[in-house]
């Protein structure tokens, strides 16, 4: 049984053409750590790292590669930005769709008195700009918001957002996790301050590569780093360098997956992020169309004509989303993910909290009839559910 | 492999170095002044220098203005230019 992966919004797979390549190159021919020692693999391995570094710089619009920040994930970049900004006192708004990326780090610095405004969403899964305005105060230090959620797939309403954040003098922070290779994105154009990506989604690069991008008008020293350590520069001094990226990247970086992030950036840019991700959501549309026909089947935060990802959320009357993911699996060998999908108000807003829903979140590597055999088995299961 | 050759002939000609404080920086200016044909190559930063990072960027001195004036216009913050022996 041929596997059909509809997994992608978690981890995509399989991953851009050159990716397992450049990290096997790196491991099997370079090897040596990036930015520590002068020889020429130490070389090297840099060179490897700054064109990462410089393919992100381009797909973001970032005009200076330092002011891409490598971390391990969004998730570690989420958490720069947010630990690294907002102090106590400070006011925060957010979205009620967050992933908990977001919230998980908000909730902790809530503990320490940041306070928390989360912004509600409507049913379709989409967020009232002019409720997002109503929410900043003057103390708030920072809104952040998803681009996309990671429930419905509905895209917010970054540009709106952009006018909020700039009118009221506060910065923004988006989280790119699920858009960043499938929807064009420049900081600069866009008007975003801070942007977490990550390398293992619409990137198709690895897992374990990620970051922050730094819009040229921000102020990094507003930035308080995560951790300190080593980063091979200035190495007379205790103190953690203040300038970038190095005041934000200590440790040794993950380089293999770093070369592998670079050729999966240089194969996004080539064949257009606007490209891939019609490709995919042309699947999820075809997904979408599907679904709508059989009875039983409920979609979930999803509203013809709004602006989304590949991302589909559905139920099944009469089987729990956790014995459709498993039956899926076992009988028609199809992977997606079943559950609250790491973000638990956004199930509240479109009412599937605790139970959560079935995802498919088909890629660039999907095929119609893959979509078609997975329409297939879930008319199957909602038939049997039916009986 | 690529990129790992290293210019290591000897000449007469007198040379420059020119530091960086992060070692993205030095990487940025490499490919910079490569695309614009001057002969440079990464190396340790020489003993007698300080320096944040632990390469530099060598490249004949004829070169160190036109390559100032490339790096400055792509805003590569330069940490120190040195004439070697």
């Amino acid at each position: 049984m041929a596997l059909i992966y509809l997994d992608n919004a978690a981890t995509s797979w399989p991953k851009a053409p050159g990716v397992s390549e450049a990290v096997a190159h790196f491991l099997d021919h370079v090897g040596a750590n990036p930015g520590r020692s002068g020889h020429r693999l130490s070389i090297e391995a840099g060179r490897i790292v700054h064109a990462a570094r410089e393919a992100a710089a381009e797909l973001f619009g970032a005009p200076d590669p330092v002011r891409v920040l490598f971390t391990s994930n969004a998730t570690e970049a989420l958490n720069l930005a947010l630990h690294g900004l907002l102090r106590p006192g400070d006011h925060v708004v957010a979205s009620a769709l967050e992933h908990n990326a977001v919230m998980r780090p908000l909730r902790a610095l809530e503990r320490d008195g940041v306070r928390v405004t989360t912004v509600a969403c409507n049913r379709a899964g989409t967020l009232d700009p002019g409720m997002l305005a109503e929410a900043v105060r003057p103390e708030t230090a920072l809104i952040v918001l998803t681009h996309a959620s990671n429930v419905t797939g509905a895209l917010m309403p970054i540009v709106d957002a952009v006018q909020v954040a700039r009118q009221r003098g506060v910065p923004l922070l988006v989280d790119a996790a699920q858009s960043a290779g499938a929807v064009p994105l420049d900081v600069e154009r866009d008007g975003i301050d801070l942007l977490a990506f990550t390398g293992h989604k619409a990137l198709y690069g690895p897992p374990g590569t990620g970051g922050l991008v730094l819009r040229s008008s921000f102020d990094s020293h507003r930035l308080r780093p995560l951790k300190q350590g080593g980063t091979g520069s200035r190495s007379q001094s205790e103190e953690q360098p203040d300038f970038l990226p190095d005041a934000f990247e200590c440790g040794t970086l993950n380089a293999a997956g770093l070369a592998g992030l670079g050729a999966a950036v240089r194969w996004v840019l080539a064949q257009g992020a606007a490209q891939l991700g019609a490709r995919s959501r042309a699947r999820a549309g075809r997904l979408i169309e599907g679904l709508r026909g059989i009875p039983g089947v409920t979609l979930h935060g999803w509203a013809e004509g709004t602006p989304r990802t590949s991302v589909v959320s559905f139920t099944v009357a009469g089987c729990e989303p956790s014995e459709i993911g498993e039956r899926l699996d076992a009988e028609h060998g199809i992977l997606c993910r079943v559950g609250l999908h790491c973000a638990p108000a956004a199930h509240r807003a479109i009412g599937t909290f605790p139970t959560g829903t079935v995802r498919f979140s088909p890629g660039a590597f999907t095929t119609e009839g893959e979509i078609d055999r997975a329409l297939a088995a879930v008319a199957s299961l909602a038939g049997e559910a039916r009986r | 492999m690529s990129g790992v050759k290293e210019q290591t002939r000897r000449t007469d000609a007198p040379r420059t170095v020119i530091l960086f404080h992060t070692s993205s920086h030095a990487f940025r200016a490499e490919k910079l002044l490569k695309e614009a044909d001057i002969a440079c190559s990464l190396v340790p930063v020489p003993r007698h220098l300080s320096s944040d990072c632990g390469v530099c960027l060598r490249l004949p001195a004829r070169d160190a203005g036109r390559a100032r004036a490339i790096l400055d216009a792509r805003g590569v913050e330069i940490a120190g230019i040195h004439e070697l022996g």
